[in-house]
């Protein structure tokens, strides 16, 4: 099969080819390939580590989460919108928390989207004219393949015709392999993206004067030579990544880079984007901002949405112990969160929703296997630049979709409710 | 011991078993932090050695590696290793500070958990 999508990272690229027989992709990186191999699956769903059968599985969950005061529903990056919008309404009827991926990765960014606005674009559109890009504290070299190859490094476009007519610049605090591949590599001290944004923008503001002999261990001179090349550029793109969002200054490191960004806008065109990470996590925040107005860190325990991530991010929620049950679909906080947020998942009924074994499932009290998006599955997801792509179902299997259960999870629990 | 700023991250290795969680080579892509030459050389250490992160939040046993990283910087990849001494604090954005934390380095003779073993342990 030709024109396979696939379903690890925020690329979402769209031209594999599939090998039924030989279970295969062609054209698909490490990541890719190591996505459409064959692993060890959750073989049937589990209550106590008993298997049942799918609908007693369901039943259970559906007993849990009713009974819960404030039940966590937290995941939603490697699944399909139809299940998100699910998990969304069914976040609503349970008066519980809606919380996502993001809000450990890119949330930040978030929230310097809603103070500032986001100057973006398709990766469509930064492969045919970008002429300077930016990686700032993100490294597609390890996390994202085939970006740099496909729209960001030594892309072939429209108008920029390849990667002799593109300036490729590296932000890090480490030379990574994405660094190796730049024409010009800056090494910033850990923590201090925020003052070398606030040097780049005093100089292109025309305050060079102002701004000493060295920022966050980068030498003024670097940074005017810097300057200089993002204000001639014709169409510049900034990638950030992790290294801006986790770090010292999180969302304000954003915040600050959109100023940058507009400050270019005056004389020419650029573009900000984060690398999102998991090939739907977009939609983990587009679907509960169309549903219910926010994007992560949603309680609905009044009836009504409220967004506060310092309350509702299922980090603070869970180190606070401010829920006495967990939905965890898609996703294994179990090994992505830090300890002092686990230890209260280990305390709590949690039910688990997922293709394959995880951190997660060694602690959750239902488990239901479900089948692999974009293998097993078809449904919708957005690209990391938000645009949706119908992934495809090219092998058949016994497993439930995340849809389908979520849906037999909603009726059971809207019939307990009365 | 040596005390250095601690980052964690993705990496290929990382990204390619994540949906084997329970398996070794996953264990094996998240198990070790890498630290400059230098640092490597100043605790004594050889390819393989373990070493015990302890941060203000936790510690937890690894395998050191060299790795091409600024002295005084250390790079943990990103999972329930890093995640064992990393800041839980989210400054009221949702997200722990997985990047800049302040760690104490010292050669040990404990063994690696598993990952099971980890989280048996929190």
């Amino acid at each position: 099969m030709e024109d396979v999508i696939c379903t690890f990272c925020g690329s979402v690229c769209d031209d594999g080819e599939f090998d039924a027989e030989k279970k295969k992709v062609k054209k698909f990186c490490r990541l890719g390939s190591a996505k459409f191999s064959e692993k060890e699956r959750i073989k049937a769903p589990m209550v106590d580590g008993k298997e049942v059968s799918y609908e007693t599985a369901i039943e259970k969950a559906a007993e849990i989460l009713v009974n819960a005061k404030k039940p966590l529903l937290y995941g939603w990056a490697s699944t399909a919108n139809e299940a998100i919008r699910l998990g969304v309404i069914l976040a609503e009827k349970l008066r519980g928390v809606y919380d996502q991926c993001a809000s450990v990765c890119h949330a930040p960014g978030t929230l310097a989207v809603i103070e500032e606005g986001l100057p973006g674009a398709t990766l469509g559109s930064v492969k045919n004219r970008a002429d300077v890009v930016v990686f700032w504290g993100s490294n597609p070299a390890e996390a994202h393949p085939r970006h740099g190859m496909r729209y960001s490094i030594s892309a072939k476009g429209l108008l920029i015709k390849d990667r002799k007519q593109r300036k490729v610049v590296v932000f890090d605090v480490r030379p990574t392999k994405t660094a190796k591949m730049a024409d010009l590599f800056i090494q910033v001290k850990p923590g201090y993206d925020y003052a070398v944004i606030s040097a780049l923008r005093a100089i292109l503001s025309g305050n060079a004067d102002v701004v000493p002999s060295e920022v966050g261990g980068v030498a003024k001179e670097k940074l005017l030579q810097l300057a200089e090349m993002m204000k001639n550029a014709k169409y510049g793109a900034i990638f950030y990544g992790l290294g801006v969002t986790q770090s010292r200054g999180r969302d304000r490191n954003v915040e600050n880079a959109i100023k940058l960004i507009q400050l270019l806008n005056r004389t020419t065109r650029w573009i900000i984007w984060p690398m999102r990470g998991h090939y739907n996590v977009v939609g983990a925040g587009e679907v509960p901002a169309w549903e219910v107005g926010y994007q992560y860190a949603i309680d609905f325990s009044r009836g009504y949405p409220r967004f506060s991530p310092a309350e509702f991010s299922a980090v603070e929620v869970l180190k606070r112990k401010d829920c006495d049950a967990a939905l965890i679909v898609a996703s294994d906080p179990a090994a992505h969160f830090p300890a002092a947020a686990v230890k209260h998942l280990k305390q709590i009924p949690v039910i688990q929703i997922d293709p394959f074994p995880n951190m997660t499932t060694l602690l959750a009290k239902v488990v239901i296997p479900s089948a692999v998006y974009g293998i097993e599955a078809e449904g919708t997801a957005y690209r990391m630049d938000g645009i949706p792509l119908r992934v495809k179902k090219i092998l058949e299997t016994s497993y439930w979709t995340d849809e389908k259960i979520l849906e037999e999870i909603l009726k059971r629990v809207e019939k307990l409710k009365g | 011991m040596l005390v250095v700023e601690l980052i964690s991250g993705r990496t290929l290795d990382q990204g390619a078993t994540v949906e084997e969680k329970l398996s070794e080579e996953y264990s094996k892509a998240v198990n070790y932090i890498e630290l400059s030459e230098e640092d490597f050389k100043s605790l004594g250490l050889k390819e393989g050695d373990r070493v015990k992160i302890s941060t203000e939040f936790g510690s937890v046993v690894v395998f050191a590696k060299k790795g091409e990283i600024p002295k005084g910087l250390a790079f943990i990849p990103m999972g329930p290793y890093a995640n064992a001494v990393i800041d839980p604090a989210t400054d009221g954005t949702g997200m722990p500070q997985f990047k800049g934390v302040m760690a104490k380095i010292e050669k040990t003779e404990e063994k690696v958990k598993t990952v099971r073993e980890l989280l048996e342990a929190i």
